[in-house]
């Protein structure tokens, strides 16, 4: 009874605490009643399961916790994605845990059981090693390239086909004893399937659609804490399970729509592959090069500033330069907004992280769809390791593969910056007609340099 | 015959069970629930939202706690139920710890230009 009392108080923490997220004042806070509720609901259970061998929870929790820990508090801001995905992985392994430790306890119970117990593997197991394999690409561990071969979708399909058959096969067959074995051979065979396709399912998608697939996974973890709350009958894993499972739905939905592409396509195209970068118009036109000094001067007379962070901002570390050039200017006169396209970065809002590690104010960050109605009043627009997110051929050119994709219409402000290492093509390999604007100007070399040298004239 | 099994053992597992059906209505509410609330998370916040969600996914841990409390002498649910604790336990702590890191950097800007002049 007060066991119940407080999982439903648990349950009604989480919701608090989520609600608190819609505020960037409030989040913190949001945050600390969320792990209250996770506290409340261990401690109870805790209490509750007093034949529990404490040796047995206190060391799998000092180690798992130890590890958690020290890892949250070392991770950089670069390496947030990488970060949530292997997080994301380890909450799929306990689902999937917790499914076979049930099995082997009461192989003989019900369907009603066995069905969750499975899903709680499947899903589990996919998120395992999908989030491995995210957090390889992410972590530049193993190529960023979609893995494709010929075959592909007939080999994830029939993969797919055996794990559904398993399942049938291995919750709903009645009888009892004498199917042990056989169950338990199941079993076996549903933990491999899942475990092998997190990997074939993730393996043929491209770096750059990274933000997709961590918010999939992410969905994922939360169904399987659903269905491993269907296996031990508890509510407050089917309320926490559901509300991840959708807040995962939701920013894959968002991560869709921003690059105007559907799940499936996202899924199974191999975007960035070979296949695929070969369509856009050839572009005609010189880049125009430009010194620190004149940028200067050009920012110097300028009223309002617009940066586009984009990845490459991060891999250059450039964030605290790119803070303390927007105070420059600030101090100079000048209005400065960052707009941030939900794609830009390896996952959703990672930009707004890096800022705000950066002590960027948050007030200061808009979105495409606030800042594109006005950008015509935009004197300088300073796009800093984006490319994709700011191509006009979203826009204009049908044969491009990017055609349709909602940008940062940054070519439409008086003036353009552009940092660049190189005129290379960007992640999904699409040339970018804003390089050959006629208001854009490039400052080339490392994006950390340009900044320093343009906060460095301003001082002089 | 097999059908009537099937019906059997499912009317026992509703009976023995704190009702199937509620627990699906939760399940079904909650989901809803799930979409009006994440619905409101400012595209600002996304990432922190996704790592407080996937610490909140790590309530596994009371389904680890539990199945190794059910697991009695079993020693094998016993190795799986602690792993599965062990997992869940980098989840949470990590998770939690990570998404407060995160919003400790989101600052208000300390003084506007314009309420200077």
């Amino acid at each position: 009874m007060i066991t119940g009392i407080a999982y439903v108080i648990a349950s009604a923490l989480f919701v608090i605490g989520i609600k608190l997220l819609s505020s960037p004042d409030t989040a913190r806070r949001g945050n600390m009643v969320s792990a209250g509720g996770m506290l409340l609901a261990i401690l109870v259970t805790l209490i509750d399961c007093s034949g529990t061998s404490l040796a047995w929870v206190a060391s799998a929790v000092a180690i798992g916790g130890l590890i958690g820990g020290i890892a949250a508090q070392r991770v950089e801001m670069t390496s947030m994605p990488e970060m949530v995905a292997l997080f994301n992985g380890s909450g799929g392994a306990a689902s999937l845990l917790v499914g076979c430790a049930e099995f082997v306890r009461a192989p003989e119970s019900s369907w009603t059981v066995l069905l969750p117990i499975s899903l709680a593997i499947v899903i589990g197991g996919v998120t395992t090693t999908g989030s491995l394999i995210a957090y390889g690409k992410l972590s530049g561990k193993i190529s960023t390239a979609p893995f494709q071969f010929t075959g592909q979708g007939l080999v994830n399909g029939l993969l797919l086909a055996a794990t559904v058959v398993c399942c049938v096969l291995f919750s709903l067959t009645l009888g009892e004893g004498s199917l042990d074995s056989a169950r338990m051979n199941l079993l076996i065979a549903l933990v491999v399937l899942s475990l092998v396709i997190g990997v074939t399912a993730v393996i043929p998608i491209g770096g750059g659609d990274m933000p997709v697939v961590i918010s999939l996974l992410n969905s994922y973890s939360g169904l399987a804490a659903c269905a491993a709350g269907f296996v031990i009958l508890n509510n407050v894993l089917i309320v926490a399970g559901a509300l991840v499972g959708a807040s995962g739905i939701i920013l894959t939905v968002i991560m869709c729509k921003a690059m105007n592409r559907s799940l499936s396509n996202v899924l199974f195209s191999g975007f960035g592959s070979a296949a695929t970068s070969g369509g856009g118009t050839a572009i005609e036109g010189e880049a125009k090069p430009i010194t620190p000094e004149d940028a200067y001067y050009v920012l110097e007379a300028a009223r309002s500033v617009l940066f586009v962070p984009g990845y490459g901002m991060a891999v250059a570390q450039a964030q605290h330069v790119v803070k303390e050039l927007a105070a420059i200017l600030e101090e100079n006169g000048c209005e400065v907004r960052f707009a941030i396209h939900p794609v830009a970065g390896r996952m959703p809002g990672h930009m707004n992280v890096l800022l705000a590690e950066a002590q960027v104010p948050y007030e200061m960050l808009v979105e495409p769809d606030d800042v594109n109605p006005t950008m015509e009043n935009v004197d300088v627009g300073i796009v800093i390791g984006a490319n994709d997110v700011v191509n006009p051929a979203a826009r204009t050119d049908e044969s491009s593969p990017i055609y349709g994709m909602p940008i940062i219409d940054i070519d439409r402000a008086r003036s353009v910056f552009v940092l660049k290492r190189s005129m290379r093509s960007g992640f999904a390999g699409i040339q970018n007609p804003l390089f050959f604007c006629e208001n854009t100007r490039m400052l080339f070399g490392d994006a950390k340099d340009s900044i320093s040298n343009l906060a460095a004239e301003f001082k002089d | 015959m097999e059908t009537s099994k099937l019906i059997e053992s499912a009317a026992k597992a509703v009976e023995n069970s704190p009702d199937m059906i509620s627990l699906l209505f939760i399940l079904a509410l909650a989901v809803f629930l799930g979409f009006e609330l994440i619905a409101k998370v400012p595209s600002t916040l996304h990432t922190p939202l996704m790592s407080g969600a996937n610490a909140i996914s790590g309530i596994t841990i009371v389904g680890a706690i539990m199945v190794l409390n059910n697991a009695g002498t079993n020693q094998t649910a016993q190795i799986l139920g602690a792993a599965a604790l062990g997992f869940a336990a980098v989840n949470v702590v990590g998770g939690y710890l990570v998404t407060d890191r995160m919003l400790g950097m989101f600052s208000k800007k300390a003084k506007k230009p314009e309420d200077k002049a």
